[in-house]
């Protein structure tokens, strides 16, 4: 079953017309109504087409949380084998909002750490929505330690509303742990490359993805802070999240333009959620090419190339 | 060529400036809600002579009292790319950039200096929070990593003082860069092994917090300052329910493990230096040499004010 986000509601319309047509000319073999639903077919993937040919930095903000998107647990499941969940940040507990392992992909082993947002509401709640608390971030920097000192490779996928603002959380310093988690990203001597597959939301994005290479999935977000925060704190409206999306640039394509990202993976027609295995696919196409041409370097090249990447980075604005 | 033919007409905006005056000779603390003389608040960094709540001391009268006779040099920080997004919301980021400019009369949310404390030779930085809230643009990643450049370069330790809402929104994404980029000032510091000493002030929140302010080597905060990630509002919002008293305060870091100590503002200067001191392999500073403290005397002194009856 298909969910349809509030602009895709007249495509929801055609297809469910021709859905209906079909099922009637299922129910009596008289009728025969398949040039009509073909008509509909058509219609409908033009309109598709017209509608993600241009979509308003909002609209891609829905497309980016959309529930029908490939997940973390999706990728790890397609694209790598012999995936070896690791647990716990050995202090305190075992976040489920990140996870993370060793896995091979095409062969190569590597330490696969991202974001889980669940897909139903039991997974959902167990997961915190992706929301992770200062454990989460720690199992990270524990993994990533772990990675560096066998020489694997570290790939993160990013798909968080942000880091979880709870009681809790700040009590076992979150602000710490993404600190820490940052600072590990930038210590360590193996290739790190991330991909923002969904939602990039804030500190609880960047402790995971101040990588040698980032790419973003086409209709995927990366920001400061949530339209609706910032429309919120700017504007003391909640509703003018649509200006506050425009305002904040935080589509793909801005954030190549201002060299805050390297690579963009398109989408499928529609969105990841329409064709699940192309989009995880291309993901893990543009991996294994980030980890190629990273794989000639050495230890202190690979630091000193991070950080040099980030300390640059802001240099260009973009064009008036 | 008498007064009567050389009058000048007074100004309107005399009339009215002049009505301003007066308001600020008289500073309310906001935690007892006593009126304080501006000479006499100013003499007390700005902390309340009747209930030592810290107020907000801008980063030159703080550079002013820390460093040795109030002599400092600025260190000069590469300006960044302006209005980079072009963002534009009910005012367009630039006029808030020349209002705050106007209203502060300093060019951005951070200051770098280099002087000696207790003869010590260190380089500072303060964040403004009359400054757009204190908050982490370009500048402010510009001027940490000028800061710990500036550091190593000549061997010294960072002191770093923090108060920010967070991120500046009006820079978008790269506001939120500056996470990783001040995280790298300070492995650069790391790496020359050089001290890198915290001092959190009322408020450090958000991604300021999740940076640079939560790698110190040291972290001292001054007394009862919010310091977070999420503010006490938003999580209020998520958890709905009250938070306990105190929560996110200093002293309740303090209790959690997240920072090392708690320090008043007057007692700051030599803590800085006997920490410093001894991190760099320095003897102990000649107290005789330095400018006489004001502390007060120790014995407790009798307490004039009437107490509240209980």
């Amino acid at each position: 079953m298909q969910s349809y986000l509030e602009f895709e509601k007249p495509l929801a319309e055609i297809e469910g017309k021709a859905e209906e047509l079909r099922a009637m000319a299922r129910a009596s073999a008289e009728m025969d109504v398949e040039k009509e639903a073909v008509a509909l077919d058509k219609k409908a993937a033009q309109l598709l087409k017209d509608l993600y040919k241009d979509l308003t930095p909002w609209r891609k903000a829905q497309v980016a949380r959309h529930p029908g998107r490939p997940h973390c647990k999706d990728y790890i499941e397609r694209l790598f084998t012999e995936y070896t969940p690791l647990a716990g940040d050995r202090n305190f507990a075992d976040d489920h909002a990140i996870m993370g392992g060793l896995a091979r992909l095409n062969g190569r082993a590597v330490m696969v750490i991202g974001h889980e947002k669940g897909q139903d509401t039991q997974s959902r709640i167990e997961r915190n929505f992706g929301m992770a608390r200062p454990e989460g971030y720690r199992k990270a920097i524990r993994l990533m330690d772990l990675a560096d000192r066998f020489g694997v490779p570290v790939v993160t996928l990013v798909d968080t509303p942000g880091a979880y603002p709870g009681k809790g959380a700040e009590e076992r310093g979150q602000s710490e742990a993404i600190a820490r988690s940052t600072e590990k990203c930038l210590k360590i001597g193996v290739p790190l490359v991330s991909v923002i597959i969904g939602e990039g939301g804030s500190g609880g994005a960047v402790a995971l993805a101040t990588a040698n290479r980032v790419a973003m999935l086409e209709h995927s977000i990366y920001s400061v802070i949530s339209p609706e925060g910032c429309a919120s704190i700017l504007w003391k409206d909640a509703e003018k999240m649509r200006e506050a999306a425009e305002a904040l640039r935080l589509t793909a394509q801005d954030l190549h333009k201002l060299g805050v990202i390297d690579r963009i993976i398109a989408e499928p027609t529609g969105g990841a959620q329409r064709d699940r295995a192309a989009a995880i696919d291309s993901v893990g196409a543009c991996i294994e090419d980030m980890l190629a041409k990273l794989s000639g370097l050495g230890r202190d090249d690979l630091i000193r190339e991070r950080r040099k990447k980030f300390l640059n980075m802001g240099g260009k604005g973009l064009a008036a | 060529m008498n007064w009567i033919s050389n009058y000048v007409r007074p100004k309107i905006n005399s009339l009215f400036s002049r009505r301003e005056v007066p308001e600020n000779l008289w500073t309310k603390c906001p935690e007892c809600g006593t009126m304080l003389f501006h000479r006499e608040l100013a003499d007390n960094l700005n902390v309340c002579t009747n209930c030592d709540h810290h107020m907000q001391l801008v980063p030159r009268d703080r550079f002013t009292a820390l460093f040795d006779n109030g002599v400092f040099v600025e260190v000069e920080v590469p300006l960044p790319t302006a209005d980079p997004l072009h963002f534009r919301d009910q005012k367009k980021y630039p006029e808030r950039l020349k209002a705050a400019q106007k209203q502060t009369g300093e060019k951005e949310a951070m200051l770098v200096a280099e002087g000696e404390i207790g003869r010590t030779p260190i380089v500072a930085a303060a964040q403004d929070f009359s400054f757009m809230a204190g908050s982490m643009g370009m500048y402010v990643g510009n001027a940490i990593i000028a800061a710990a450049e500036r550091a190593v370069e000549l061997k010294r330790p960072l002191i770093l003082f923090s108060a920010a809402g967070g991120a500046r929104m009006q820079e978008g994404i790269l506001s939120l860069m500056q996470m990783p980029r001040t995280t790298v000032a300070v492995e650069m510091l790391r790496d020359a092994g050089l001290p890198y000493i915290v001092v959190l002030t009322h408020p450090t929140t958000g991604g300021v917090t999740a940076s640079y302010a939560m790698l110190g080597d040291v972290h001292i905060a001054e007394p009862n300052a919010l310091i977070c990630f999420a503010g006490p509002r938003v999580i209020e919002q998520t958890i709905r329910e009250k938070l306990p008293e105190g929560f996110q305060r200093a002293e309740y870091l303090l209790d959690h493990g997240m920072l090392d100590r708690v320090t008043h503002r007057r007692d700051m200067k030599l803590e800085l230096v006997t920490i410093t001191r001894m991190l760099m392999g320095l003897p102990p500073a000649v107290m005789g040499d330095l400018p006489p403290p004001d502390l007060p005397a120790e014995e407790p002194e009798p307490t004039p004010e009437p107490k509240a009856a209980e």
